[in-house]
């Protein structure tokens, strides 16, 4: 077994992002700490405002943490140099949300996929720079004749095909997926997901999968985490977080999933009171505790500590402490 | 003699749509966003209309309150009634009171539906002073301002806040107080769910039910995700490029059985939480350009099933216990 497997391909620990705003401060990222294996795809699903693009972003280096580190195959990025830095930026990209806003309006497809190389100056010759956009395109299934096109003439699954053309022209390890489908048709959008799990099982690719749809996550993950305004809630594999839900909100958010049969349709299901809270200077406890059903006292009173509740498989509430740590709280 | 008129007004449908084209004319070319669709929406019972982008739902939608762009916007045929009012034939000032007090309409994003400078308490007065069938007075505007925002579950001391003061859900919420507030006998709701996250997406989805039920309101529900659709829906249309290609009720189209081409894919490409399987199954292609689009059955060039009739004639209609097919796989045989 050679280094590569054992390493995970990136792991942050006890990584924090605020932000300074006028009331304190917006913890968008509270202390995360997560681990993905080479050719893995972690999972990370929430809410709007509970940070999961903010992690995303920060991982992959876009903002600088607050605290905590991020280790990209067990080097911390932090005490890079600038130009190891520079270096380490092309192993890792990100594909964005929206292929409306994230293209830029004035450049033909060609050139727009060929902008990441001209960037970091990996391929200086332009002939075959051209030669690695055909290849590319060839790949996201693109066809050649759209080359000279410019972006609003495209549809949105073509847009995000570029996108993804574009994320991969540095022949990335590492690429962090920002909501790539939530634009799309549902029709388009298992074109495109099929294509990014063909591409890791080619290119043996490592993701990271922000979305708000557990539809999406679960087709596409090997783990998933389940965040809440900053927190990891619930961190296991694909199937633990299905079959097992052990955090009262990723049960909520699994009942609350509309499922298109008929039995969904005379299933009573509960709703989750309240809308979700506010990340400016959060309350300690736990951050769930004023729209969970199981809500008590030591809920409230401090940091909810993570266990284990089957191998691989940490939930962070009060529900699932053993017996002996609650008498010490 | 007076109650049996009654009956018969009562058993008038809320919304009848017959042979609905509906085109936008621009830069010389003619875009057909809906072509000759007909449906009918019985008091009381709520219509799902599904479909992906630029299937013609909204455009239809738009018709049935009649505020297409008049423009661009172009209906060359059809027959639009709502509780047995032609609209199309209507003169605008009578259709400005039809519109909030007999169809009301809830629109997708309530991030840019809403006025940003107006308090929502005024913006909810305003519905009332221009639709409300009868003049009222200030303080009867006031109180049932006060009525509807408690209606939807947010405290009336609230109506001096400002859109910005309120989360996306609660938003929603205004929103849908605003289509509420002159009592509409038919409510559209334009995918009013799809800006929102799951769990406040369920909260909304039950209140938009229970009133509903409480207001004895028909509905006609837009919308492209097929799980909020069994929820809340009793009939389904399932929309492509402007037609309707399937109908039937919510039993029908989500039972096992017979199913046009399209909804078999629609439901296929659709995450599915149970299934282990990893990969999806996406419908090939892409929708047409409503501009240019292909003789015969439109969705021929991406049906798996595609045979030399489908590409050249219209499909026909089949009907079995009011559930609709227009495909050429299933003969065309009304039972």
């Amino acid at each position: 077994m050679n280094q590569h497997d054992t390493v995970p391909v990136i792991e942050t620990v006890d990584l924090k992002k605020y932000y300074k705003v006028r009331k304190g401060f917006l913890h968008a990222v509270d202390g995360v700490n997560l681990r993905i294996l080479q050719g893995q795809t972690l999972g990370v699903v929430g809410e709007s405002g509970c940070g999961k693009s903010t992690l995303g972003r920060t991982v992959i280096g876009l903002h600088e943490p607050t605290e905590g580190k991020v280790l990209f195959r067990g080097r911390d990025m932090a005490s890079l140099t600038r130009k190891q830095n520079r270096q380490l930026h092309t192993r890792m990209s990100m594909i964005f949300q929206d292929p409306y806003s994230s293209l830029n309006p004035r450049m033909c497809v060609a050139d727009l996929i060929a902008d990441p190389m001209v960037i970091n100056h990996t391929c200086s010759n332009r002939q075959e720079r051209y030669k690695r956009v055909a290849e590319l395109m060839d790949t996201v299934g693109l066809a050649k004749r759209i080359a000279g096109a410019y972006p609003h003439e495209l549809d949105g699954g073509r847009r995000q095909r570029i996108g993804i053309a574009r994320a991969l022209a540095l022949d990335p390890d590492f690429i962090v997926c920002d909501e790539p489908v939530s634009a799309l048709d549902v029709s388009i959008q298992a074109q495109i997901l099929n294509l990014l799990m063909d591409l890791q099982d080619e290119m043996g690719l490592t993701y990271m999968f922000v979305t708000h749809d557990l539809g999406v996550v679960k087709h596409i993950s090997t783990n998933i985490m389940v965040t809440y305004l900053g927190k990891c809630v619930e961190l296991g594999t694909s199937d633990q977080i299905f079959e097992n839900p052990c955090h009262p909100y990723t049960k909520a958010l699994l009942a609350a999933l509309p499922e298109p049969t008929l039995e969904a349709r005379n299933r009573q299901f509960e709703l989750l009171k309240g809308e979700i809270g506010n990340p400016i200077n959060p309350k300690p406890g736990c951050r769930f505790a004023s729209r969970c059903p199981n809500c008590t006292e030591a809920c409230l009173k401090g940091d909810i500590p993570e266990h284990e509740v089957e191998p691989g498989h940490k939930v962070s509430c009060v529900l699932f402490a053993p017996q002996s740590n609650e008498e010490t709280l | 003699m007076e109650a049996q008129s009654r009956q018969t007004k009562d058993r008038v449908p809320a919304v009848e749509v017959r042979d609905l084209s509906v085109e936008y004319h621009s830069g010389g070319s003619v875009v057909h966003a809906v072509n000759h669709i007909s449906f009918t929406l019985e008091k009381g019972r709520t219509l799902g209309l599904v479909g992906e982008t630029g299937a013609g739902k909204t455009s239809t939608a738009l018709a049935l309150m009649r505020l297409l762009p008049d423009r661009v916007s172009v209906i060359p045929n059809g027959e639009i009634r709502l509780k047995g009012d032609n609209v199309l034939e209507l003169p605008e000032s009578h259709m400005r009171m039809m519109r909030g007090s007999i169809i009301s309409m809830i629109f997708q994003d309530p991030m840019t539906a809403l006025n940003p400078i107006m308090t929502v308490g005024n913006q909810i007065a305003e519905a009332i002073r221009n639709h409300a069938s009868d003049k009222m007075t200030k303080e009867q505007v006031n109180r049932r301002v006060e009525e509807v925002l408690e209606l939807v579950g947010i405290p009336a001391e609230r109506k001096n806040n400002y859109p910005l003061q309120f989360s996306g859900g609660m938003k929603q919420r205004v929103v849908i107080a605003i289509a509420l507030a002159c009592r509409p006998d038919i409510l559209i709701a334009d995918e009013p769910t799809t800006a929102l996250d799951v769990t406040i997406q369920a909260q909304v989805l039950a209140l938009i039910s229970r009133l509903k039920e409480q207001l004895g309101t028909s509905m006609i529900m837009i919308s492209h995700d097929l799980g909020v659709v069994v929820r809340t829906c009793d009939d389904v249309a399932i929309m492509y490029a402007g037609e309707i290609i399937e109908y039937g009720s919510v039993e029908q189209i989500y039972g096992p059985g017979d199913h046009h081409p399209y909804t078999v894919g629609l439901f296929g490409a659709i995450p599915d939480l149970k299934s282990k399987a990893r990969r999806l199954s996406p419908i090939d292609g892409l929708m047409p350009d409503p501009s240019n689009l292909p003789t015969g059955c439109k969705f021929s060039p991406r049906c798996p099933h595609c045979t030399e009739a489908c590409r050249q004639q219209e499909p026909p209609e089949t009907e079995r216990d009011g559930h609709i097919i227009r495909c050429h796989l299933f003969g065309g045989e009304k039972v």
